[in-house]
């Protein structure tokens, strides 16, 4: 390292404090809900903070700039699965997506390939819940007439991991979106049906 | 609640159908390249190995019908495999165009190649088609001037250096695909597993595909040399002199 280079704590205060850079969201738009919207663009100019989120963002333009935007956040946590949206052309969780990672010309849409409930808002539930159905993603029991008061058999621990390893499906949408075929056919079932229909077979 | 299964399960059999038959031919296809490459070695290592598919070893005489027994069992697996793979093909050019532009903004080397593995599945719908039909008719020509000359005098050489290059990408991103999906070779970190197979996977298509050009150019050399006496058979120089 040179002499002139700031030290470690003078960049990160540059950084926080410093000349911020100014973000630009170009957001897709449309509320298919009300007849006279048409699919547009709207660009909002807002400055980077450290630590930004596109949970941060999002709130930020909503707040200052546009109320009417319509997106979803509920863990803002990587958690709840609501935040799936398409930044720069590909599916990601927003909450979990950092602004200092991405250029200053960010793209937002939709999740394609479901319904969309207005701008970044879908419907990843009712797709959901159509792909349990067609597929019977649930315990089939085999058994005609159980007795709940038995105890249940253990079960291996190595077995319950691999169950729970696929049952951490957070039901996103991301993976749906991403999938060509699932984008050039409707009745594609999609990855995140691999890991509903495996755990369900597993349990059973 | 119900007790009987009614989701249909054969679409998770036809795709295991399919990966097992692309399995079977992408594995055949490297082997196929060491045979084809012994040209390389010399024109009575080929003729060796020709003979060796004969029965010539065995039997003491050329059974000619063995190659085409075998021809036809590839003939099969491809025609099985085809057939399953129509499913997955854009059957519309609207679903080709929604696809164009998803791989365009997704810009993911593996959703491009997805789309590199159909287009040169389908050309080999044709290529492979022609080349199969041939071998399976006239087994009796396959040897070091045989061959040649079909490369170079019949012409055979424009399809064989496209076709190369079709079941080369085809098959590497078809056998990459399969690690992926089920999960061969794979390490605790999915990442570095897929980066690593991604590495292997061009590193076997180039290897492949010199070979391939090394062997095409060395039956094109024989081709144009032999080209005054085309059809004649060849004879292995440790036969020559003897009774034919
Ligand atoms: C008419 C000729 C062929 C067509 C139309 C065709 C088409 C396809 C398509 C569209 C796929 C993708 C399947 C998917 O996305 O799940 C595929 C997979 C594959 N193909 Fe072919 N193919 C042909 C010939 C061949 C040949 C000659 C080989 C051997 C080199 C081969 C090896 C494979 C392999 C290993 C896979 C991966 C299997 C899988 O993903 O399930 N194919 N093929
Ligand atoms: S499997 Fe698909 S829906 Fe489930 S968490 Fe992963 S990307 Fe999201
Ligand atoms: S807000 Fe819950 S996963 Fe992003």
């Amino acid at each position: 390292m040179s002499d002139t280079a700031p030290a470690p704590s003078a960049t990160a205060a540059a950084t926080a404090a410093g000349p911020a850079r100014k973000l630009r969201f170009h957001v897709l738009r449309h509320d298919p809900h009300d007849p006279a919207s048409v699919p547009h663009t709207d660009v909002f100019e807002i400055d980077e903070a450290a630590g930004m989120t596109l949970f941060i963002a999002l709130n930020e333009i909503r707040e200052t700039l546009d109320a009417s935007l319509a997106f979803d956040f509920v863990c803002r946590a990587g958690i709840c699965g609501s935040c799936g949206m398409v930044i720069n052309g590909r599916p990601t969780l927003a909450c979990r997506t950092l602004t200092k990672d991405l250029p200053t010309d960010i793209m937002l849409a939709p999740l394609p390939a479901f319904e969309l409930i207005a701008d970044l808002s879908v419907n990843t539930g009712k797709w959901m819940r159509g792909m349990s159905e067609r597929l019977e993603t649930w315990v089939h029991s085999l058994d005609e007439d159980v007795d709940l008061r038995r105890i249940e058999a253990p079960m291996d621990p190595d077995l319950a991991d691999r169950i729970y390893e696929l049952d951490r499906c957070i039901e996103c949408g991301c993976c749906v979106a991403a999938c060509g075929t699932a984008r050039m056919r409707e009745d594609f079932v999609g990855a995140a049906s691999s890991s509903a229909t495996t755990t369900a077979c597993s349990v059973a | 609640m119900a007790t009987r299964l009614e989701a249909p399960r054969w679409p998770a059999r036809l795709d295991l159908l399919q990966s097992g038959t692309g399995l079977a031919l992408g594995l055949f296809m490297w082997v196929h390249m060491f045979f084809v490459s012994s040209i390389l070695l010399g024109k009575d290592a080929m003729w060796t190995v020709a003979r060796f598919f004969e029965g010539y070893y065995f039997f003491g005489r050329p059974l000619y019908w063995l190659v085409s027994m075998l021809v036809a069992v590839i003939f099969t697996l491809f025609v099985v495999h085809a057939a399953l793979a129509l499913r997955k093909f854009p059957a519309s050019y609207r679903q080709y165009r929604i696809y164009r532009e998803h791989m365009q903004g997704m810009k993911h080397e593996d959703t491009t190649l997805w789309y590199w593995q159909v287009v040169t599945g389908f050309a080999l719908f044709f290529m492979a088609s022609v080349h199969l039909y041939i071998m399976m008719t006239r087994p009796d020509r396959i040897g070091p001037f045989e061959s040649a000359d079909r490369v170079w005098s019949d012409l055979m050489w424009p399809l064989y250096l496209v076709m190369l290059f079709a079941v080369e990408f085809h098959g590497g991103i078809g056998l990459y695909r399969l690690a992926l999906k089920w999960g061969w070779f794979a390490g605790p970190d999915a990442l570095a597993t897929r980066r690593k197979l991604r590495t292997f996977k061009w590193a076997l298509t180039a290897f492949f595909l010199v070979l391939g050009i090394a062997t095409l150019l060395a039956y094109i050399k024989i081709g144009i040399e032999h080209a005054p006496n085309y059809g004649e058979h060849y004879v292995p120089t440790f036969l020559q002199g003897s009774a034919p």
